[in-house]
């Protein structure tokens, strides 16, 4: 959906989305990244496993929740990319035995 | 870090950082907590790392003026906690907190809460499909990841915002589609009637008509007086389509559509804290009841910047010195007629920010569509409610919005009603044939953000067993 104006140069990190490795830039949100990719959504509902993406980019809507290095429901708007990091999109509800 | 504290204020933008820095220049020891990595707030969001790059230039003057406000919050020598998020606060004050999943409790004299505004809910069937964002959201991109649409991008809504983003954007080099202009017909005769006022801004009503003029020269198609939208596809956004007042419609393909219907107060704290808000019929949302230091109802606790009702940063910063100047006096640390003195300039500054906001109030007020949204479309994102099951529910003995929420689950998820509340609400008084102020709003409580029990648990660790 949306692409980098500038190459991030000696600022490039790289992180996972789910086990895929991606360039990231130092200072930008993992939500950032995520609307970068070819699949630009970031969970789907626990309601009707619809797909939704990050849509206010300042925190109130939650729509950006990922599972980020094994901690579910983070909104990922708020956090920062840290190099080797991973990211899991949110499928559904949450399980309770995971 | 202690753990007490004269002064705690919640958001480090505009609002936030002024009232820092003047409360440490009275002497308070002052916690400054802000969801955010970096101080700057919504307006100055990144301005840190921004200002030295090549694009900061091109984001334009008033970006570029948080570079300093930044600085001198970093040299206040205030105690500042980014990454926090504030969730519960009791009286006395406990301040509960958490950061990178850890909670914690500080103890204040006094709070400020400087926690901003919004963007306003624009409900519309499809608003949900990944692909649709808010025009602050994309220009939140811009400034700190210096990301654009990839494809030409539409743009719907009203509001100084999508002129400034669409300027920005197109310095940038990105591509616009369209602009959707939402404003409805016979808006100017009103909205002039407050011109008089405005004639000291008149410097910020001509920044405003040559963005317009810009657009225009670019050849940026304008569709005027849209009145309904509709974003449609599979999975993603595909197809948006609109109506105009005149009656036009069109169908057009469509990767990103970015919308915005203007920002209003950030209520969630002060509803939580119990303070008195009241219906703001000029910006059509609720804000917190204030004396002219910023005082809400509940005494020692404080509203600053957007939070107090929209103004902009220019109106934040003095709204934040006023706060800090009284809590200063109250805390013993400035006698009263000195804190009148020095309110005197920033009540003036105040004045003249907010002289061309009853201009912009009312030739931006919402449109009468944009909270009777159709059956179909989704008015609770989290819970995914529609409007057709709200309307149904509504006319079956009169319920209210806590009622509703009860009955339907609207309002229960993540985002704890920030972005259905006003449409809720505007849906009840509609079915019941009653306004939107008596409807009245959500019962709002802790925790303001969602915790996890782990974080709960970490506050053990703090406190040392009784």
């Amino acid at each position: 959906m949306f692409r980098k104006l500038h190459d991030p140069g000696p600022q490039a990190v790289t992180i996972f989305i789910d086990g895929r490795p991606v360039t990231a830039e130092l200072g930008e949100s993992v939500a950032a990244v995520l609307l970068r990719q070819q699949e630009g959504w970031s969970r789907t509902t626990p309601v009707s496993q619809s797909p939704r993406a990050p849509y206010c980019m300042m925190g109130v809507c939650f729509e950006c929740l990922v599972e980020i290095d094994g901690q579910g429901s983070v909104q990922s708007c708020l956090t920062p990319v840290a190099n080797g990091m991973h990211i899991a999109r949110q499928q559904g509800r949450r399980s309770l035995s995971a | 870090m202690s753990d007490r504290t004269d002064l705690l204020i919640v958001g480090a933008g505009p609002a936030g950082m002024a009232a820092a820095v003047t409360a440490r220049r009275h002497g308070l020891s002052v916690r400054v907590v802000d969801d955010q990595p970096a101080p700057g707030g919504q307006i100055w969001r990144g301005i840190e790392t921004v200002a030295a790059t090549p694009r900061a230039k091109r984001l334009g003057e008033s970006y570029l003026a948080g570079a300093e406000r930044a600085a001198a919050f970093r040299a206040c020598g205030a105690d500042y906690e980014s990454a926090s998020q504030l969730w519960q606060i009791e009286p006395g004050f406990r301040a509960f907190v958490t950061r990178g999943g850890k909670a914690r409790a500080v103890t204040a004299q006094a709070i400020i809460l400087a926690t901003g505004a919004q963007e306003r809910p624009m409900p519309f069937p499809g608003w949900t499909l990944p692909g649709v964002l808010t025009v602050g959201a994309a220009q939140i991109l811009l400034k700190t990841a210096d990301s654009v649409p990839e494809q030409p991008v539409w743009i719907a809504g009203c509001g100084p915002l999508p002129l400034l983003y669409m300027t920005q954007l197109l310095a940038a080099g990105g591509r616009i589609a369209g602009f959707l202009d939402t404003t409805p017909r016979g808006r100017l005769g009103p909205a002039l009637r407050h011109l008089p006022r405005g004639l000291g801004r008149l410097g910020d009503l001509m920044k405003g008509l040559s963005w317009s003029l810009a657009l225009r020269r670019a050849g940026i198609p304008i569709i005027r007086h849209v009145t309904e939208l509709r974003a449609e596809g599979e999975g993603r956004l595909q197809r948006l389509r609109y109506r105009t007042e005149a009656g036009q419609e069109a169908e057009v393909p469509a990767e990103v559509l970015l919308v915005h219907e203007g920002v209003v107060p950030n209520i969630h704290a002060p509803l939580a804290l119990g303070c008195a808000v009241s219906w703001h019929a000029g910006q059509h949302c609720y804000v917190p009841v204030l004396d002219a230091w910023g005082e809400t109802s509940q005494a020692n606790i404080f509203v600053a910047g957007d939070g107090a009702g929209i103004g902009g940063a220019e109106a934040a910063e003095p709204r934040g010195r006023l706060a800090a100047l009284r809590i200063a006096a109250k805390l013993g640390r400035l006698d009263d007629a000195t804190a009148e003195t020095a309110a005197a300039p920033e009540r003036s500054a105040l004045s003249s920010a907010l002289a061309l906001r009853p201009l912009l109030d009312a030739f931006y007020a919402p449109r009468p569509q944009l909270y009777a949204p159709p059956d179909e479309t989704l008015v609770c994102r989290c819970e995914e409610v529609t409007a057709g099951e709200l309307r149904a529910r509504a006319v079956e003995g009169r319920p209210g919005p806590n009622q509703l929420k009860a009955f339907t689950r609207a309002g229960m998820g993540p985002c704890q009603g920030r972005q259905c509340g006003y449409t809720m609400a505007h849906i009840v008084a509609a079915a019941q044939g009653r306004s939107v102020e008596e409807v009245g709003f959500y019962r709002i409580r802790p925790p303001l953000k969602p915790v996890t029990l782990g974080e709960l648990a970490s506050l053990d660790e703090q406190e040392p067993a009784a």
